[in-house]
């Protein structure tokens, strides 16, 4: 539990689903603290699985996972989803509660606390997402890149260690996905994005994982990666038409 | 029936109704119910009493005589049926314009219309003035199952999702140029029933993760508690009050 | 088909609030048993399928639409206890948040559309399948059966409450042919409706639909010796969560207290029910049946001098012969589909 543990270090993590259908098949990875890394990968390649087990929703089959140095077990449950912030891919799945102001305060309620503290937790995440204004509305009425910020600030409140992203460039138009990589660069959290948006790996992350067939198949600067054009192929990842990885920015 | 009506009748506004804490409207509108429907039904005074109270609630309220007159058509179906039972009910009959109409009828036909009326004016009152979240809150401080009054409130937050995702179904059947005639047609609609019902189930599985994300244990944390002073309560009682007051006037004249 | 306000009196509309409550109780405990913390999220999203799929209008015949009320097709995809709870909330939100039915109606609106439906669906449901092929056939021709029934019979106990407590003049008999008539047709497009859905649920996702549960078939092993057939790892949750005697003992005590204590409620207050049967001659010796070859006609027993105790009989009556034309049909589906579909592998669809 030093300062000094990585936020994320997991470890030869197999899993298998109660159907028989294997998913992971060991992986290992760490990110340091402060780090956004990118986890990049074809659909089907356990990206998901993966996520389910960095806040124990699915249950190693083999290995472990640990965060900030705790390892993720039954008993330290409540412990591990604090640190580990959920964004799931539909906001309308994380926003369930019938105004923003509740639903950002659902997690730290469920902490514990109430009162002056809750609050200034709702106004500091709504403000660091800038919804602040939409406090008393309904989420449903909310335009979908609003719901995902709402949805990111449902976990910010919980003050996590990590912030993992599935998919949040996905239906943004593109000032919504601009503005959401705004809020994202300006966090000063750890973050794993899971992303299909190549590009968007590129603008927000310095490092990027490539998963494939339930393993770690790559692991490197993601300028470096994405710039390989035989390692993208072998793993059906495509830059978009047009697009060229930029030289390295002055 | 179906166009409209999942669109909630409240009509926000700043007034005495709009303010009362929501446990005090609901209590109050129950009870103005019970009343209404206990009071004799030869006793034509005492009906137009409450409506003439439930008028000046609409007043104070603000709510516009053409909102209430519409949402009323949600009485339709009854009115028919008590329609008809003059003509179908037994007992002593008389004459009216070439009609053999059963007076036991008659007197049972005033009654259901009177009080569903009535009923149904007071209750298009209660949710044009209490914000349906309001009403959630309302209810759980008067002690409905907290179980109950969640699941309520999971309801109200995807029924939107859920009616939008069976319009867009709706669409595609369409725009594949699907008509629905008679029956021959309903293995298609349900398919898209069957459709929804697997999209629901699965929404409330990521909720219910998404949930377990957040801390969830079991337990819905309150998070809005709205409290009532006295004066809220007898503000809210007048209504029931004065009706029950009409009620016992009605039976005692008897 | 929501009640309103004034139709019934006050002890019956009480009454039927007691008895509502019991039900939805009960339905609480049992759902969260099978739930768990999942119950307020899962019921809640169903409880909004089940609000929107009653807006979806089904065309009956030229002009005509039908819609589905979906008590007996929420306890076949989610179980009885959720589905009364589903229901019920749908209730609750159309009573308060649109105005449609009586709030003193809630009690017989909830009883006689979650509680009966749900509990009479799944009772028949559960009657047909127990023992019946495994496989879709069954279990689509068990819904269609089970929202068959469960519509009748809730129209059936409509008519023992009206019967204690209506304020209508109208004779128990021609209610009870009007409703049971009228009930059996909505009955039968409740019934297609309500198999067609089930049978598109199974097509796609059969683990989702909670009665047919236990219908996996098992594993297979392929080892030196040959193949070994193991369990599934599936969970089998009707055994687990409820069998039929709960259901069955729930009905029987629904069915007690609707003939038992409601005619002693009535008869302690005879105020409202005695005017009635006064005014309208309701007993079967002071005037004869309108509709005397009417198959729900004869609904007062003859013979019996009092016309309390006579028509509390016939609502037993009543639901013995649910019961008993529920149990036939089972006893012709199982027959018939174990000698047509004896050889469909479970699950093959």
């Amino acid at each position: 539990m030093t300062s000094r543990s990585p936020s994320l270090k997991v470890t030869r993590l197999a899993y298998a689903y109660p159907d028989g259908t294997q998913a992971l098949y060991g992986v290992d990875l760490t990110i340091e603290r402060g780090e956004r890394v990118a986890l990049l990968g074809p659909n089907g390649a356990g990206k998901t699985t993966l996520v389910m087990h960095l806040n124990g929703i699915l249950t190693a089959g083999h290995g472990t996972v640990e965060v900030a140095g705790l390892p993720v077990r039954p008993d330290t449950l409540r412990e591990i989803r604090r640190r580990v912030g959920l964004v799931f891919q539909d906001p309308d799945d994380q926003l369930f509660m019938p105004t923003v102001r509740e639903d950002v305060a659902f997690g730290p309620a469920n902490l514990g606390l109430r009162g002056a503290e809750l609050d200034r937790r709702v106004h500091d995440a709504l403000e660091r997402v800038g919804m602040l204004d939409a406090i008393d509305r309904p989420s449903h009425h909310l335009s979908f890149g609003q719901r995902r910020r709402v949805a990111v600030a449902t976990v910010l409140a919980m003050e996590p260690e990590i912030l993992v992203l599935d998919e949040p460039s996905s239906n943004l138009d593109p000032a919504s996905r601009r503005e959401l990589a705004e809020i994202l660069k300006s966090l000063d959290v750890t973050v794993l994005m899971v992303t299909h948006d190549l590009p968007y790996a590129l603008e927000l992350c310095e490092r990027s994982l490539i998963m494939s067939e339930g393993v770690i198949a790559a692991d490197g600067p993601t300028r470096a990666l994405l710039a390989d054009e035989r390692l993208l192929a072998e793993h059906r990842l495509e830059l978009p038409y047009g697009f060229a990885v930029p030289a390295q920015p002055g | 029936m179906s166009a409209g009506h999942h669109h909630s009748i409240y009509r926000p506004a700043d007034t005495p109704v709009h303010r009362l804490p929501p446990q005090c409207k609901l209590a109050a509108v129950v009870v103005f119910a019970v009343c209404v429907v206990a009071t004799p039904r030869e006793r034509f005074w005492a009906f137009a009493v409450d409506a003439v109270l439930l008028a000046v609630v609409a007043a104070v309220a603000r709510i516009p005589a053409g909102l209430i007159a519409r949402r009323m058509v949600i009485e339709v179906p009854f009115v028919l049926f008590a329609l008809a039972i003059p003509l179908i009910g037994t007992g002593e009959r008389v004459q009216v314009l070439g009609l053999s109409l059963s007076v036991p009828g008659l007197w049972a036909a005033w009654n259901i219309l009177a009080k569903a009326t009535l009923g149904v004016v007071a209750s298009i009152l209660l949710a044009a003035t209490t914000e349906p979240r309001m009403m959630l809150l309302g209810a759980e401080r008067l002690r409905l199952p907290r179980l109950l009054v969640q699941i309520a409130t999971f309801m109200l937050r995807y029924l939107d999702v859920i009616v939008d995702q069976m319009g867009r179904m709706r669409i595609a059947r369409e725009s594949r140029g699907f008509v629905a005639r008679d029956f021959r047609q309903a293995p298609v609609l349900a398919k898209s029933a069957g459709a929804l019902f697997i999209r629901a189930y699965e929404r409330g599985e990521r909720v219910h993760l998404a949930m377990l994300s957040r801390g969830y244990t079991g337990e819905m944390p309150t998070i809005r508690d709205i409290s009532a002073t006295g004066r809220d309560w007898v503000t809210a009682g007048v209504l029931p009050c004065l009706a029950a007051v009409t009620a016992l006037l009605a039976w005692s004249t008897t | 088909m929501h009640v309103p306000d004034g139709f019934f009196d006050v002890p019956v509309s009480v009454g039927a609030g007691v008895l509502a409550a019991a039900g939805v109780a009960a339905s609480l405990r049992g759902a969260k048993r099978e739930l768990d913390d999942r119950t307020a999220p899962m019921a809640g999203l169903v409880a909004a399928f089940v609000f929107a799929a009653q807006m979806l209008n089904f065309p009956v015949a030229a002009g005509t639409s039908g819609h589905l009320l979906g008590g007996a097709l929420a306890a076949i995809l989610v179980g009885p206890y959720t589905a009364v709870l589903c229901v019920t909330v749908v209730l609750l939100v159309q009573g308060f948040f649109f105005a449609d039915g009586g709030l003193t109606a809630l009690g017989v609106n909830i009883t006689l559309m979650a509680i009966v439906t749900a509990v009479v669906g799944w009772a028949v449901f559960r009657l047909i399948t127990r023992g019946a092929p495994r496989g879709r056939p069954a279990l689509v021709a068990a819904s269609f059966v089970a929202a068959l029934v469960s519509v009748p019979a809730s129209a059936l106990v409509f008519t023992v409450l009206f019967w204690l407590g209506g304020t209508a003049p109208i004779e128990l008999g021609s209610v009870a042919a009007a409703m049971g008539g009228v009930h059996l047709l909505i009955g039968i497009g409740e019934g297609l409706i309500t198999a067609l859905t089930v049978s598109s649920v199974l097509a796609v996702r059969p683990d989702l639909v909670y009665g047919a549960r236990g219908m996996t078939k098992a594993l297979t092993l392929r080892t030196a010796e040959g193949e070994v057939q193991v369990g599934s790892a599936a969970p089998e949750a009707p055994s687990a969560g409820i069998g039929l005697r709960p259901v069955l003992v729930g009905g029987a005590i629904v069915a007690v207290l609707l003939a038992g204590v409601f005619s002693f409620y009535a008869s302690s207050a005879p105020d409202g029910l005695e005017k009635v049967a006064a005014d309208k001659g309701l007993s079967a010796q002071e005037k004869p049946h309108a509709v005397e070859d009417g198959p729900l006609a004869d609904y007062a027993v003859k013979g019996v001098e009092n016309e309390r105790l006579s028509g509390g009989l016939a609502g037993v009556v009543g639901v013995a012969l649910t019961v008993v034309a529920g149990g036939g049909v089972f006893y012709v589906i199982r027959r018939r589909g174990r000698d047509s579909d004896g050889m469909t592998p479970a699950g093959a669809q």
